[in-house]
């Protein structure tokens, strides 16, 4: 089988040729087909992959198809590996991946762009694949940009509105100072080890010369990290993923959500072995985290839009994972990037299906009472949102349990932290999931047109949320009589074989009881308090709103973050832009360096154009004189 | 004494005043008047006197059998060149009404 394995990329880049070139030809049923079977296909070699990598000795298959650039001492290979890491990420980007293609065909079937849409949403699949599975980092850093460029093209998919075009260049714009993060680390660690392939680095990790000094490897390390928090939207680059809700849903759902946004996280936790040896970058991921989980947090708690509420809490959850990364924590880190693939998909389904059924509207407050028009998205958005909230026993519970662990290890401050933020997103999870489903409709004409979403969009729904609670078995923490299956799983992933204790002590289980106790108390009591709030419609909350006016206010407007930027950091560029464009483009280059030459070519022709008559005797006339002259120089 | 010593008698010299007043006539005909045709003349007698003059060095080279050919050659594409000369102009009266060089000029405005 090993010599199929490269079309687990390239199959979802051949279907992307396909539909963007002949889809609107062939018909939606042939991008349907090509489409979705892609992915499938994509899937099953990628499950066969992970087995055959089960199967090696040290969990690492490296398929490797010659160099693709060789010059001086660098060397790049063309090569996949697949470990542990990828390979679970390989997983869920095809499983979800085609979960969502399948659910898209559901929701986007009046489209009239259809095949563009499968076209992008196979390009991403393509992009995302070479990020996970590039054997080097040039390699990672093409599916990154490739993603970018994806999510760019989705989030302006409906590119005839006003909004959409704006929120795709803002992601990418953001992105690309991240992006710029990224090459400079990456040229840090070449310069630091001579070598840009993922394995070679993570091997010399361990025993570096001395006189490279973690100096250089915690500013390589803190640069990828700043093109860690533009890619998974952390602080202060996370402003463009709640716009980005601009796109489709199942695009949030899957690059918004399951998947690109974590390949910060998936980054971090490849160089796992370089950046535990930087301990000043380890704290800078685990305090960007935890100020991010809180703040997307706080912000979720009174937004209106149903996207926007789960836009801010996927850039919550994301800090979480960045909290657990810094706090050693990389098996927890991504376990939770784990489980929030599946609920977090789930609930961007879920609410597609909300907004499939009402019509298109997206406004919390005009919806309401759904329960019994939408069964099972009901049931479904029911089970993330249990797990989301941390509810014991659910996936959610496992993974951001353990992240809170760790932290307290830490440090108690970001446990806090972390708590305070579990308890808004209970609340404004309970808000987002009575103002859907219970009470009474507030807007009786949408609601008498709310139906149950087709099976192509409840099927994703059920097996989405099959896996939310699956996943739980995959990682029970130790101290609730589980294994934390996924930490060996990771290891030779996270510590490349490197003695380092991860992180070090484990405190006492009786300390893991009772900080997930208090922290599910909080969580429970915040969820029973926003269920309570808002079952009787909106009163109780507008009154509360009233009585704290100010606090209101600054998080409506999400702390006025837009408007500050906009004001101290765009307004002056673009006034820069300005005087530039004024002074050297239309006065220097423009007028100096363009239209000066041309006008004194024409005053120079205008000039010599005097003696160009038209008439052919005085041409006549200079050709006998010239004659003449000649004559007598030649003869005299 | 044969006729053609009779002939070459007087030198090059008469050949060559005889071939340089020709060519002035020409010279003038082509700058002074504005009728093409009448330039159209003068250009073909500035042919003629270079011709004149050709045939008159060769002669008092030794008779060079070159130059003759060469001569006949120039004649030749002379008439050809005559008939693309005559066609221009008919072509320019007729679009026109003129075959006044001077106001065949449109290139330059």
């Amino acid at each position: 089988m090993n010599k199929y394995y490269w079309l687990i990329p390239i199959l979802p880049l051949l279907g992307s040729a396909f539909n963007g070139l002949l889809g609107k030809r062939a018909g939606k049923s042939a991008v349907t087909i090509v489409g979705l079977g892609v992915v499938l296909g994509a899937l099953l070699l990628a499950l066969s992959a992970f087995f055959a990598m089960k199967g090696m000795p040290d969990h690492r298959l490296i398929l490797n198809y010659g160099e693709w650039m060789g010059t001086g001492s660098l060397s790049v290979p063309f090569g996949l590996a697949v470990d542990p890491l990828s390979g679970t990420m390989m997983l869920v980007i095809t499983g979800i991946g085609f979960l969502i293609h399948l659910y898209s065909v559901g929701y986007m079937h009046e489209d009239e762009g259809y095949a563009r849409f499968f076209c992008y949403l196979n390009l991403f699949v393509f992009f995302m694949l070479t990020l996970v599975m590039g054997s080097s980092l040039v390699l990672m850093f093409v599916g990154w940009e490739g993603v970018g460029l994806c999510s760019y093209l989705l989030i302006g998919y409906f590119f005839e509105t006003d909004f959409a075009p704006d929120a795709g260049l803002k992601a990418f714009l953001t992105n690309r100072v991240g992006d710029l993060g990224v090459v400079i680390g990456m040229m840090v660690l070449f310069a630091a080890f001579g070598t840009l392939t993922v394995s070679d680095i993570l091997t010399q990790a361990g025993h570096l010369a001395p006189e490279v000094g973690f100096g250089v490897l915690t500013f390589a390390t803190l640069m990828l990290f700043v093109g860690a928090t533009g890619k998974s939207a952390q602080l202060p680059l996370y402003l463009w993923l709640p716009d980005a809700m601009a796109g489709p849903t199942p695009v949030s759902a899957l690059i918004h959500a399951a998947t690109m946004v974590t390949s910060g996280i998936y980054m971090i936790c490849r160089l796992a072995p370089v950046f535990t040896l930087t301990p000043i970058t380890m704290d800078v991921v685990a305090w960007v985290g935890a100020a991010t989980a809180l703040f997307a947090a706080t912000i979720g708690l009174v937004q209106r839009d149903i996207k926007k509420v789960l836009a801010y809490s996927t850039v919550s959850q994301l800090g979480y994972m960045f909290l657990g990364l810094g706090a050693s924590g990389f098996a927890a880190g991504f376990f939770h990037v784990f489980t929030h693939a599946w609920f977090k998909a789930l609930l961007f389904l879920g609410a597609g299906s909300v907004i499939h059924a009402m019509h298109h509207e997206q406004d919390l407050f005009k919806m309401g009472g759904l329960k019994s028009k939408m069964p099972i998205t009901f049931w479904t958005m029911l089970i993330a949102t249990l797990a989301i909230i941390g509810f014991p026993g659910t996936s959610g519970f496992a993974s951001k349990d353990e992240i809170l662990y760790l932290a307290y290890l830490k440090s108690p401050a970001l446990w806090a932290i972390g708590v305070i933020a579990a308890c808004c997103t209970a609340f404004y999870m309970l808000r987002l999931f009575t103002l859907t489903f219970f009470g009474k409709a507030r807007d009786h004409h949408a609601y008498d047109h709310a139906h149950e979403s087709p099976n192509t969009m409840t099927l994703p729904l059920v097996v989405l949320a099959v896996g939310t609670v699956l996943a739980v078995f995959l990682g029970w923490p130790k101290a609730f009589g589980g294994d934390f299956h996924i930490e060996g799983w990771l290891a030779p992933a996270t510590t490349f074989g490197q003695l380092h204790a991860a992180h070090g002590e484990h405190g006492s289980h009786q300390l893991a009881w009772i900080l997930a106790s208090v922290s599910t108390i909080l969580g429970l009591s915040s969820a029973a308090f926003g269920y309570f709030s808002y079952k009787d419609g909106l009163a109780v909350s507008e009154a509360r709103a009233a009585k704290f006016p100010f606090l209101h206010h600054l998080l409506l407007n999400k702390y006025f973050v837009d408007e500050g930027v906009e004001l101290y950091l765009l307004r002056p560029i673009r006034w820069f832009g300005n005087v530039l464009w004024k002074l050297f483009d239309v006065i220097l280059i423009d007028g100096v360096g363009v239209n000066l030459p041309g006008a004194l070519a024409r005053v120079f022709g205008d000039f010599t154009a005097l003696f160009q008559t038209g008439r052919v005797r005085n041409y006549a006339l200079s050709m006998a004189l010239g004659a003449a002259v000649l004559l007598y120089v030649f003869l005299k | 004494m044969t006729g053609m010593d009779a002939i070459l008698q007087g030198g090059l010299q008469g050949y060559l005043v005889v071939a340089l007043l020709l060519f002035s006539i020409g010279l003038a005909a082509v700058l002074l008047r504005r009728t093409l045709l009448m330039q159209f003349m003068g250009v073909e007698l500035m042919l003629n006197a270079a011709n004149v003059a050709l045939l008159a060095f060769a002669r008092f080279r030794g008779g060079d059998a070159q130059a003759m050919v060469f001569y006949l050659f120039i004649i030749a594409v002379a008439a050809c060149e005559a008939a693309v000369g005559l066609a221009l102009v008919i072509g320019l009266y007729r679009h026109r009404d003129t075959t006044d060089s001077d106001r065949a000029a449109s290139l330059k405005q």
